[in-house]
């Protein structure tokens, strides 16, 4: 603080407060709709106190759904967001800490090409070349499958250079003493590089978890089956009509559950979160 | 800036370069390539047979008075997420930065609406902006605002924004205030000795300082105005009414998918991908320049 000014203080508090309760305002009031019967809900203006039916709306949807729209239960929901999600970010970290591993330590023909090839990832979203995406999936026989859910969302660029980024800075002598000891390439892999990466690691796991588990297009578009339902997806199949039509309290349900583990997720691992988001973008 | 030791090995680096490699052949470039060669076919109705049309689909796309309306609604989106965004979590970064005690306290209680899928952010603003049962209609038709996005194309649009800025604050909340942290106490202090107060000090020394990550938040914030909002537009306004929020990633999907137009919509992604390269190559560019600075 560079002088002591109390009004501003006050105001820079009276601001936090305000911006805090305005975010937070619409997943509070999500919150109260999950927790009331649907009459209330439908009633104008509906209440802003968290009701009694909590247990029943969150044990209906996890075991049957709704009963007007999507009748999946929410509870395969949750384990295939948890597989994608899961299945997204081990294997991004996974096999962009080997191929960023071999472009800084060998020396090789083609190195350059291919790391172009994956630079040229970088920032070109799946939303882009949707159809053709689909149509390559759907050949090879992968739609409604955990693998056609997370293999073509495993290819991307970011999490490549950020490994690149951090090799780049392991002092030299680190290799050089592997290799007067007689370690070979692997070896100093997995005794050297990888426990030096581990904050990397964390700090990417977090940003490719919530990436994976918030995928929306292409699970929608390649998940017909009920039992393959993301909770994403989910919610959107349980809005059938206009407002009154649909059973927003259990929809509010389900809306909570899909941004539980995400959010638990960023809160839990705050700081490698941050990291990992100032540092991916660099 | 390259290795000076490096492991030597006929084989080893291929294999651990084989996966990366062989997911981006397949479904990047493969895809990718398939994109550029269905714009230039033209199919018939049944999907039966095709034929090289050379650079028609994309006259034919430019021609269109939908299409320049999608960039138009593109354009007006983009602007409003980005500035929006961008002027909200400077200013609760500023405050937050301003409170010596209770900084990540107030980013912990800020940081959590990332984790939110854009489609559930937008199934949420939905259920409060509801024409008929939402509790913020119900507000605003207190005040005499008349609200239904359902059919009102300039709601429709404030309501998508609003969503969309909602979820991306954040992010931009958490930049700017590494960003803030980062500048030296010293400035601050030697702005103030020299007579200038906290408005004087924020535009003429802090905001300077921050313009690097401004320009990159800008950059950040169209690109996800662009493709990242898409969860957020089906999951409200499915592009309506009419045509008042589709957004050029939306018709793309809503062409190829629906509308079952391959051609068109293959073309509206090779002109997607175009974009896409220019902002990597103007955020780049900067980069470059960022790192001189």
């Amino acid at each position: 603080m560079v002088e002591n000014r109390p009004w501003l203080t006050v105001l820079a508090h009276a601001v936090m407060i305000l911006g805090v309760v305005v975010i937070a305002f619409p997943v509070y009031v999500t919150f109260v709709a999950s927790t009331h019967d649907l009459e209330r809900i439908m009633q104008v203006p509906m209440p802003l106190v968290p009701g009694d039916r909590l247990i029943e709306n969150y044990a209906q949807v996890l075991s049957a759904g709704t009963t007007t729209g999507s009748k999946a239960a929410v509870g395969t929901m949750l384990l295939n967001s948890t597989v994608m999600a899961l299945a997204i970010a081990i294997g991004k970290i996974a096999i962009s800490i080997i191929s960023a591993f071999a472009i800084v330590y060998f020396r090789f023909p083609l190195r350059m090409a291919f790391f172009w090839m994956i630079f040229v990832t970088l920032m070109l979203p799946v939303e882009v070349r949707i159809i053709p995406t689909f149509k390559v999936v759907s050949d090879l026989g992968m739609l409604n499958s955990y693998l056609g859910l997370s293999l073509p969302l495993i290819a991307s660029a970011t999490a490549t250079f950020l490994f690149r980024q951090f090799f780049l800075t392991v002092p030299d002598e680190l290799a050089e003493a592997a290799r007067i000891d007689g370690a070979g390439p692997m070896r100093f892999f997995w005794d050297v590089v990888l426990p030096l990466s581990k904050t990397s690691i964390a700090a990417l796991f977090v940003i490719q978890f919530i990436y994976g588990w918030n995928q929306y297009l292409w699970p929608l578009l390649i998940t017909t089956d009920e039992s393959m339902y993301t909770t994403v997806i989910g919610i959107k199949r349980m809005i059938v009509g206009s407002d009154a039509a649909n059973e927003w309290n259990l929809i509010m349900a389900t809306a909570i559950l899909a941004m539980l583990p995400p959010a638990l997720v960023v809160l839990v691992m705050q700081r490698w979160f941050v990291k990992g988001l100032v540092e991916t973008e660099k | 800036m390259e290795k000076r030791v490096v492991f030597r090995s006929a084989w080893l680096p291929y294999a651990l370069v084989a996966p990366q490699i062989a997911i981006t052949l397949i479904f990047f470039f493969w895809p990718a390539a398939q994109a550029v060669w269905y714009s230039f076919q033209l199919q018939d109705a049944f999907g039966l047979r095709s034929q090289f049309v050379g650079l028609q689909n994309f006259f034919t796309l430019f021609r269109d008075p939908g299409y320049l309306h999608s960039f138009r609604v593109t354009a007006v989106f983009s602007v409003l997420v980005a500035v929006a965004g961008i002027a909200i979590s400077l200013l609760l970064a500023v405050m937050a930065d301003r409170v010596v005690r209770g900084a990540v306290g107030y980013r912990t209680l800020l940081i959590w609406p990332y984790a939110v899928a854009p489609a559930v952010a937008g199934v949420l603003y939905a259920f409060l902006f509801a024409p008929s049962i939402g509790i913020v209609t119900y507000a605003l038709r207190g005040m005499g605002v008349h609200w239904n996005w359902i059919i009102n194309g300039d709601q429709a649009m404030l309501l998508v924004v609003m969503a969309a800025v909602w979820n991306q604050i954040s992010y931009n909340f958490v930049f700017f205030l590494a960003g803030l942290q980062s500048i030296p106490r010293s400035l601050i202090e030697a702005a103030a000795i020299d007579g200038a107060g906290p408005m004087r000090r924020f535009w003429s020394v802090v905001f300077p300082l921050l313009s690097p990550t401004t320009f990159f938040l800008l950059v950040v914030n169209v690109v996800y105005a662009f493709f990242g909002t898409f969860g957020i537009i089906d999951a409200t306004t499915q592009g309506g009414p009419g045509q008042d929020t589709q957004i050029l990633v939306y018709k793309v999907y809503h062409d190829g998918v629906k509308a079952a137009d391959l051609g068109g919509s293959s073309a509206q992604s090779v002109i997607l991908m175009f974009i896409v390269i220019a902002l990597t190559v103007v955020q780049f560019r900067f980069v470059e320049r960022r790192v001189q600075y």
